[in-house]
């Protein structure tokens, strides 16, 4: 395998940068080279490195971490109504408070490891959910999502004369607007900082720490740790990524809806972990993507769509497999999602990551293989 | 005054009374063996000490601080290591991570948030693990998964781990249990060597031999209660112990 | 008094849906060590037997209409009652109660399938990995009933007899204010004998001892040489067949949509959580009480007070229990309390 050096990360980081900042590039001959897409690669790849910092490292499967999304997402939709629209404020407040709703619900839940903890993460992300429903509805506007109006007060831009215009303004960093691409370079940006961050974590005493927790609890607290503030800290860090990254959905399209918050959503962002490869750096990035490509490839197709691509088969047979592909497709995305999700456990539970350091190895140890021969062969020459 | 004082501990399950007014000084640098059959209460006995189990009443000081009620880390933290049984040791990670690791908690304490530092820029901590591991005959396998060890490189390895932290007092729980007589004798050779760092050692051991080549006091334990204590030589002789030990075959 | 009553009786019928899915699962778990995360979706497959079955016995020839005479009108005649007349009108009306003698032989195969096919590789797995594969099963299951049956909640009217309500006010003479819906009294009594049924079967069997005894200690039941694989299969099987059965009876309460599972699955987990992780009367003694006290906090009253607490008042519950008590009402000691 590569060794972990300074050097090789640097490597790993300079290719991440330049793969990411690239990505309206490469991903344009495979349909994907559209802003809107590519914010959403961006976001939910800080989402998943997020989570991967607490199930990753620790092990502790939390089910509830789209509730942080949806707080990050509430509180920069709200500092975009009462401060004004720049995004800087509403990133920063939406970390802040999701973080510090992780303090509260990582502090009761990891009281409890294994499944218990599992089911408090839930208990609190569905509680979240039921309340943004009914009792929240003053800040989050029930059913209807959290959404910007004509009417916000938006102190700061008041303060500094921004001029009002006509319809709901757009956010903006610095007076560029965060739409297209600069909104997407602007989650690039996030998304790479989010890497290095994790990518320090894992490399740290602290990150190493984590690990051990997940290796072996009881040699943990026998070898003078304590391992709940260890547990809170990653609980907290990962929250205050997933705030992130519902602030960067904010500010790419401001409006919150507590749907975000649902446990589905928590199961996908697990999803994504371990289809990239739970615990490495990369995987969950490469997860998030191939998800959300794949979401919107798949949920794009219709029947007739369906039709076109298979027209070469006879009739019957087109009809048929039509049939058949449909139920994955458009409606049916969910489908081909709990599909894979079962499939990878099943079959590859250590993600994209481990499929590919098979490869790796087979073809290496082939190479080995062969130059050995070679080598026993000479003699006999 | 010994380094560690135990004072009349009880401890009972249920209707059973695993630990029956146990009485122990250990004194600072020695090595002190528990003997006694199966079911005797030396590992209660042991997990009492690391905070495992507490103690129903009585008191346990080490180095003139309580030992009761405070937690594991803690116990580690004031200066206590333990091997255990079956080793635990950190088995997804590499023999190099598993020394590291408790090098950290020696220097940095029960909980650090250094979470911007590399390790491998550590040189501190790197060469206190290599070194260790050297010590111990596993530095070429220092990159190795430690999960995929011997069980008795892993025992091994468990040992380094709590040697590294420069204990007071370390205690082994049959460290040689199921070991070959030549793997018994490495160990013996190995606790022997670093017997010369001051590291006062508690011992529960089967094996006389063991017994005998590292012991400087013995306790004999049976049902619960310390029966007899002294040295190897003298409890050699002791009836009382013969007789828990169903008429000294053992011996 | 009377609102104290009917808040009771409204608790019961959601507490026993709650109990017999929270029996299935805490069954499973402590049999199997399995946490199965799909097990709301064999409530909601349940639920769907008794939908197709209703679609099976509505199946409909296209008719002239002879009520309307100055058009040729066509309607809809259900063969049933082509071929059976009143008898068959008799049998489509009681489709949710027949649906039962479908759904158990189709619970029974679904549930042989999935633990044959796919859980039985996770036996020796973490519990992370097996919530994820049984979640990921969960979606597939939901996702299939949505492409087949829609997305809309199907309306499944019990048998006329059973419709309106009954006076249990009256019965217990509390007046007239204590009114309940004659379907919901009839699925409380098929919850409890369905309850009695699993009880009596792992009570007075020798199969139901064996599984006991495994949940006791699955180690040493493998020891004596039992075939625990086999056994595995089977109670696998019936606890798909009393959710599934749960599912059918409830579908006159809550119109069955293909999501229904999720939202009882979260609950009975929670409702397992509470009553003890492998404890069977824990789980239907958690399930009836969570169910009464969720009914409860849906008064006006409490709302007033506690505004929202109807939401959330079953995960306070277990987020309290799991801090305080974390082994749960009825739990052993040291079963999963780490």
């Amino acid at each position: 395998m590569i060794k972990i050096t300074p050097r090789n990360d640097m490597i790993l980081l300079g290719g991440f940068i330049l793969a990411v900042l690239t990505m309206p590039i490469w991903l344009t001959p495979i349909g994907a080279g559209y802003p809107d897409l590519l914010q959403r690669f961006a976001i939910y790849g800080i989402f998943a490195i997020g989570f991967n910092i607490l199930f990753g490292l620790t092990g502790y499967l939390s089910f509830g971490h789209a509730a942080f999304l949806g707080v990050g997402s509430y509180t920069a939709v709200w500092s975009f109504k009462l401060l004004g629209m720049s995004v800087i404020p509403a990133v920063l407040f939406a970390v802040i408070t999701s973080g510090l709703f992780a303090v509260l619900i990582g502090y009761i839940s990891l009281r409890r490891s294994g499944i218990y903890f599992s089911i408090l993460t839930l208990a609190f992300a569905q509680m979240s959910y039921n309340m943004a429903y009914s009792v929240l509805t003053p800040i989050t506007n029930g059913e209807t999502g959290l959404q910007l109006s004509q009417q916000d007060p938006r102190v700061i831009d008041s303060l500094f004369g921004v001029p009002v215009t006509e319809g709901i303004p757009a956010t903006n960093l610095f007076g560029i607007e965060m739409s297209g691409y600069p909104g997407f370079y602007f989650c690039a940006i996030m998304l790479i900082i989010s890497f290095y961050i994790s990518m320090r974590i894992f490399r740290s005493p602290f990150g190493i720490m984590l690990k051990a927790v997940k290796s072996n609890s009881n040699r943990m607290s026998y070898t003078g740790l304590n391992m709940r503030p260890y547990t809170l800290t990653a609980f907290i860090i990962s929250g205050m990524f997933a705030g992130l990254a519902g602030s960067l959905l904010a500010v790419t399209d401001p409006l919150a809806g507590a749907e975000r918050m649902q446990w589905t959503a928590s199961g996908e962002v697990v999803l994504m972990t371990i289809l990239g490869g739970v615990g490495t750096l990369i995987g969950p990035v490469i997860g998030a993507g191939v998800i959300k490509y794949f979401e919107n490839i798949f949920s794009a197709f219709n029947d007739s769509a369906l039709h076109d691509i298979f027209s070469f088969l006879p009739d019957f047979l087109e009809n048929a497999v039509v049939a058949v592909t449909g139920l994955f497709v458009g409606d049916g995305w969910h489908l081909t999602l709990g599909a894979l999700f079962v499939i990878i456990v099943v079959f590859l539970p250590g993600g994209i990551i481990e499929g590919i350091t098979r490869i790796y190895q087979r073809v290496t140890r082939k190479k080995q293989i062969n130059s050995v021969t070679s080598t026993e062969a000479q003699p006999g020459e | 005054m010994g380094i560690l004082e135990v004072r009349d501990v009880n401890k009972r399950f249920g209707g059973l009374k695993a630990l029956d007014k146990v009485e122990l000084d250990v004194e600072e640098g020695s090595v002190h063996a528990i003997i006694g059959p199966n079911g005797a209460g030396k590992s209660t006995f042991l997990n009492c000490l690391v905070g495992l189990l507490i103690p129903d009443s009585g008191a346990v000081t080490f180095n003139g601080k309580s030992l009761l009620g405070i937690k594991p880390h803690e116990i580690n933290q004031a200066g206590v290591s333990r091997v255990f049984q079956t080793p635990e040791i950190f088995a997804d990670l590499s023999l190099l991570d598993n020394v590291i690791i408790p090098t950290f908690a020696a220097r940095d304490g029960a909980f650090s948030f250094n979470a911007w530092k590399r390790v491998d820029n550590d040189n501190e901590v790197h060469e206190k693990a290599e070194h260790m591991l050297e010590e111990i005959g596993l530095i070429e396998k220092k990159d190795i998964i430690a999960g995929s060890l011997s069980r008795g490189d892993k025992r091994r390895l468990e040992l380094a781990m709590c040697l590294v932290q420069n204990p007071k007092l370390l205690l082994l729980d049959e460290p040689t249990a199921g070991m070959s007589r030549a793997d018994t004798n490495n160990t013996i050779d190995l606790l022997k060597s670093i017997g010369g760092r001051g590291i006062t050692k508690v011992i529960i051991e089967h094996d006389m031999h063991v017994v005998f080549s590292l012991a400087d006091k013995v306790s004999v334990m049976a049902q619960g209660t310390v029966i007899a204590e002294g040295t190897p030589e003298s409890i050699k002789g002791d009836p009382r112990v013969q007789e828990a030990y169903l008429g000294g075959a053992h011996l | 008094m009377d609102a104290f009553v009917l808040q009771i009786l409204n608790g019961l019928d959601k507490g026993g849906s709650y109990a017999l899915i929270a029996l299935g699962l805490t069954l499973i778990f402590g049999t199997l060590g399995v946490v199965n995360f799909a097990h709301g979706a064999l409530f909601m497959l349940g639920a769907f037997c008794a939908v197709t079955m209703k679609k099976l016995l509505t199946l409909s020839k296209q008719i002239k209409d002879e009520s309307i005479t100055f058009f040729d009108a066509f309607k809809e005649e259900p063969y049933l009652k082509i071929w059976f007349g009143e008898t068959g009108e008799a049998i489509i009306d009681y489709a949710v109660p027949i649906s039962i003698l479908m759904a158990i032989p189709v619970m029974l195969l679904i549930g042989l399938a999935l633990e044959r096919g796919l859980i039985r590789f996770f036996y020796k797995r973490s519990h992370a990995e097996q919530i994820l594969v049984t979640f990921g099963m969960a979606i597939v299951l939901q996702e299939i009933v949505k492409a087949v049956y829609g997305a809309n909640p199907v309306p499944m009217p019990p048998p006329e007899i059973l419709q309106g309500s009954a006076d249990i006010g009256v019965w217990l003479g509390l007046g007239n204010a204590v009114i309940y819906p004659w379907w919901r009294l009839a699925y409380l009594g098929f919850a409890a004998i369905l309850i009695g049924s699993v009880f009596a079967f792992l009570q007075f069997t020798t199969f139901g001892m064996v599984v006991r005894a495994g949940m006791a200690d699955r180690d040493t039941v493998g020891l004596m040489g039992i075939n625990i694989e086999r056994r595995f299969t089977i109670v696998f099987a019936l606890a798909a067949v009393v959710s599934g059965l749960a599912g059918v009876m409830y579908t006159p309460i809550v119109p069955p949509d293909y999501q229904m599972g999720m939202d009882f699955l979260v609950l009975s987990f929670v409702v397992v959580v509470v009553g003890g992780m492998g404890s069977l009367s824990g789980a239907v003694l958690a399930g009836f009480l969570l169910g009464i006290l969720q009914s409860f906090a849906s008064m006006n009253e409490v709302k007033e007070i506690l505004p929202g607490i109807d939401q959330i008042v079953i995960f306070l519950v277990a987020v309290i229990i799991l801090l305080v008590r974390p082994r749960g009402l009825m739990g052993r000691k040291g079963v999963m309390e780490s």
